[in-house]
C-alpha cells in the first residue's frame, strides 16, 4: 500500500511537469480554434520549431536559459504570423476541410523541411542549468520538473492578464465571439488573428523549450504526438476555453503519468485518445464548455 | 436499354480492355517490377479512396480514421491465412466482414459529433486500434507480422477494386445513397423529412470501413507483411488528402486522386530526402488554388469539358 501511495505521488509530480508542457501546446490551439475554427495541425510542428530555436540560441548563440527562451519564442512567434498569412489568410473563405488538408500540409512542410535542413538524427539539448534533486521523503523531483512548472505558470498567467485585460486581448474575444460584429465594431480581424498565432505559436515555442530541457533531446518528427495530445486536451478542457485548455493539459498529463506507470507506457497514447473518445461522448462542450443549443 | 446500364457496360468493356493491357504489359515485362508494385499500390490506393469518398464526400462524415480500419483487415487477413492456413478469398470476405464489423461498433456511438469533434474522435479511434495492435503478441506486437504469402495479384485486385467502385456507384445512386446524399446537404433538413439520419450514417460508415478491411487485406498479402507503423494517422492523412484532392463527393475525382498521388510519390521516390517536402508543398498549392479539389463534386464527363467554366462555378459555390 505504502509503495502504491509512494507510486502515485512521483506519478503525480511527472504527471503535472508533463501536464504543464501539453498545456502550453495547447493554449494555442485552443485560442487559434476559437478564432478561426481551425484545427491547426501545424501547431505541434511549431512547439518542434521552437525547440530548435531554443537548441541555436544556447548552442551557438551561447545564450542562456531565460534570453533562449524568449529568444525562441520570438522567433516562433514570426513563423506563426508567416504560416497564417501564406498558408491560411487566402483561405478564409474556402470550405473547412480545404483549410484542415492546408493545414496537415504545412505541418508535413515544416517537419519534412526541418528533417532535410538539420538531418532527422535527433539532438542532444545542452544542460542550461545544473539539475538539482530534490527529495521529499521518498519523492523525488528534479530542478527542470520544477522550472517547467514555474515557467508554464508565470506564461499562462501572463497569457491571462493579456486576454482579458489588455486592448489586444478584449478584440480577441471580440473575435472569438462573433467575428463579423467585431468586424462592423472597427476592429481589424487579420491583425487580432495574426496575434493570435503570435500569442499561440510563443507558447508552444516555450513549450518545446522547456521539453527539450526535460528530456535533453529534440528531433524533426517530436511535434507529431504531442501536437495531436495537445489538442486532446484543449477538447478535453472546452475548445476555445483559456482556463479549459490549461486544465486539460495537466489533466492529460497526469493520467498519461498514472498509466505509464501503473500499467505499460506502450499504453501511454491509447490513453490519451480513450479519455478524448469518452469525454467527446459524454460532454463534447469539454468540461468548462456550456451546452450551446443547435438552431436551425 | 436504360442510359445507366447502358454506361455500366461501356465502363465494364473499358476496364476489361485497361486491363487486358495492364496485364499483357506486365507478363510481357515491359512494365517492370517497381512500376508493377506501384499499379497494385494504385489499386490499394483507389479502394481506399472511394471508401473513403462515400463516408466523407457522400455522408459528409467527416472520417480521418481510416487507417485503423485497413489494420484491422490487414491483421485479419494474415491471420486466417497465415496462422489458420485458409484459403485468402475466405481470408478477403472475413477481414472485409471484421474492419465492417468494427467500423458498425464505432461509428453507433461516435457519429452522434459533427464535423471537427467526428473527426479528431475517429482519428483517436484510428490511433487506438493500432496501439491495441502494437499490444498483442499473437499478431507480433512492435515488429509486426511475417511471413505473409504473396497472394495479391494484379489481377485479383483489379476486378476487387471494379467491384468495389461499381458497388459504391450504384449505393450512391440507390434510394440509400440519395439519403446519405441528404444527410450532406442538410442533416436536420433530412431528419425532418423523416430520414433516420442515425441509420443512413452508419451505414455509410459500416461500408466504408469494411472496403477499407478488403485494401488492408489485399495490401498485406502483397508486401509479406502486416506492420503497425503502415497504419498511423500519417496514412489515414494520405487517403482523405487523396480524395479532397480528387474532389470531395466525386468518385472519378477520389479515382484520379489516388492516381495521381501515388505516381507523385513514386516518381519522387529517387529523392527520398525531398519527396515529402514536395509531396506537402503540392498539396498546400493545390489546396490554395482550388479548394474544392480538382473536379469539386462533380463526376468526370464530357459535360465537363464542354461547359468547363460553368461547372467549375458550381462546384466551388456548392461547398
Amino acid at each position: 500500500m505504502e509503495s502504491f501511495m509512494h507510486q502515485f505521488f512521483q506519478q503525480l509530480i511527472n504527471g503535472v511537469s508533463l501536464g504543464s508542457i501539453y498545456a502550453l501546446i495547447a493554449l494555442g490551439y485552443t485560442m487559434i480554434y476559437g478564432i478561426i475554427k481551425l484545427i491547426n495541425f501545424a501547431h505541434g510542428d511549431i512547439y518542434m520549431l521552437g525547440a530548435y530555436f531554443g537548441f541555436y540560441a544556447t548552442t551557438t548563440l551561447g545564450l542562456p536559459f531565460i534570453p533562449a527562451i524568449i529568444f525562441s519564442m520570438a522567433c516562433a512567434a514570426i513563423a506563426g504570423i508567416i504560416i497564417e498569412r501564406i498558408a491560411y489568410r487566402p483561405m478564409r473563405n474556402a470550405p473547412r476541410i480545404a483549410i484542415l488538408i492546408t493545414a496537415i500540409g504545412v505541418s508535413f512542410f515544416l517537419e519534412y523541411g526541418m528533417i532535410l535542413l538539420v538531418s532527422p538524427q535527433p539532438r542532444t539539448f545542452p544542460a542550461v542549468f545544473s539539475a538539482t534533486v530534490y527529495n521529499m521523503g521518498p519523492l523525488v523531483a528534479n530542478s527542470q520538473q520544477l522550472v517547467i512548472l514555474l515557467s508554464s505558470i508565470i506564461l499562462m498567467a501572463v497569457l491571462t492578464y493579456i486576454v482579458n485585460k489588455t486592448k489586444a486581448g478584449k478584440a480577441m474575444r471580440a473575435v472569438s465571439f462573433d467575428a463579423d460584429a467585431a468586424r462592423l465594431m472597427g476592429i481589424n480581424i487579420d491583425r487580432v488573428i495574426s496575434t493570435t498565432f503570435a500569442l499561440g505559436s510563443a507558447l508552444a515555442a516555450a513549450g518545446g523549450v522547456l521539453v527539450g530541457v526535460y528530456y535533453n533531446s529534440i528531433d524533426p518528427l517530436m511535434g507529431m504526438m504531442p501536437g495531436l495530445k495537445a489538442f486532446v486536451a484543449a477538447v478535453l478542457g472546452g475548445i476555445g476555453i483559456i482556463p479549459g485548455a490549461m486544465i486539460g493539459g495537466i489533466i492529460l498529463g497526469v493520467v498519461e503519468a498514472m498509466v505509464s506507470g501503473f500499467l505499460s507506457s506502450t499504453f501511454r497514447d491509447a490513453a490519451a485518445f480513450g479519455i478524448l473518445i469518452l469525454i467527446l461522448l459524454y460532454k463534447p462542450s469539454g468540461l468548462l464548455g456550456k451546452n450551446v443549443r443547435e438552431k436551425v | 436499354m436504360n442510359p445507366i446500364r447502358k454506361f455500366d457496360l461501356k465502363a465494364l468493356v473499358a476496364s476489361v480492355i485497361i486491363f487486358a493491357v495492364v496485364q499483357g504489359l506486365i507478363l510481357a515485362e515491359v512494365i517492370g517490377p517497381f512500376w508493377e508494385l506501384n499499379i497494385i499500390l494504385i489499386c490499394i490506393n483507389i479502394i481506399l479512396a472511394v471508401s473513403l469518398n462515400l463516408i466523407n464526400g457522400y455522408t459528409g462524415q467527416f472520417s480521418i480514421g481510416h487507417a485503423g480500419f485497413m489494420a484491422v483487415g490487414a491483421y485479419t487477413g494474415a491471420i486466417i491465412t497465415v496462422k489458420l492456413g485458409l484459403p485468402f478469398e475466405l481470408a478477403l470476405v472475413v477481414a472485409t466482414v471484421c474492419a465492417g464489423f468494427l467500423g458498425f461498433l464505432i461509428g453507433l456511438p461516435t457519429l452522434r459529433l459533427d464535423g471537427d469533434y467526428l473527426a479528431i474522435a475517429t482519428l483517436g479511434l484510428g490511433e487506438i486500434i493500432r496501439i491495441c495492435i502494437l499490444n498483442i503478441d499473437y499478431v507480433g506486437g512492435a515488429s509486426g507480422l511475417m511471413g505473409i504469402p504473396r497472394l495479391t495479384t494484379f489481377a485479383y485486385i483489379f476486378w476487387i477494386m471494379i467491384a468495389i467502385i461499381f458497388f459504391i456507384k450504384n449505393f450512391k445512386n440507390s434510394a440509400l445513397g440519395r439519403c446519405c446524399l441528404a444527410i450532406r446537404e442538410n442533416e436536420i433538413a433530412a431528419d425532418t423529412m423523416g430520414i433516420n439520419t442515425t441509420k443512413y450514417k452508419v451505414m455509410a460508415f459500416t461500408l466504408g470501413a469494411s472496403f477499407a478491411g478488403t485494401a488492408g487485406c489485399l495490401f498485406s498479402h502483397y508486401f509479406f507483411l502486416a506492420h503497425p507503423a503502415s497504419f498511423t494517422f500519417m496514412r489515414s492523412f494520405d487517403i482523405l488528402t487523396m480524395v479532397v484532392l480528387g474532389g470531395l463527393g466525386s468518385m472519378t475525382g477520389a479515382i484520379t486522386g489516388a492516381t495521381l498521388l501515388t505516381f507523385i510519390s513514386a516518381y519522387l521516390s529517387d529523392y527520398p530526402e525531398w519527396r515529402m517536402v514536395i509531396y506537402s508543398v503540392t498539396m498546400i498549392v493545390l489546396m490554395l488554388h482550388r479548394p474544392q479539389g480538382l473536379f469539386g463534386s462533380e463526376e468526370l464527363s464530357r459535360k465537363m469539358f464542354k461547359f468547363g467554366g460553368k461547372n467549375n462555378g458550381r462546384a466551388a459555390e456548392g461547398r
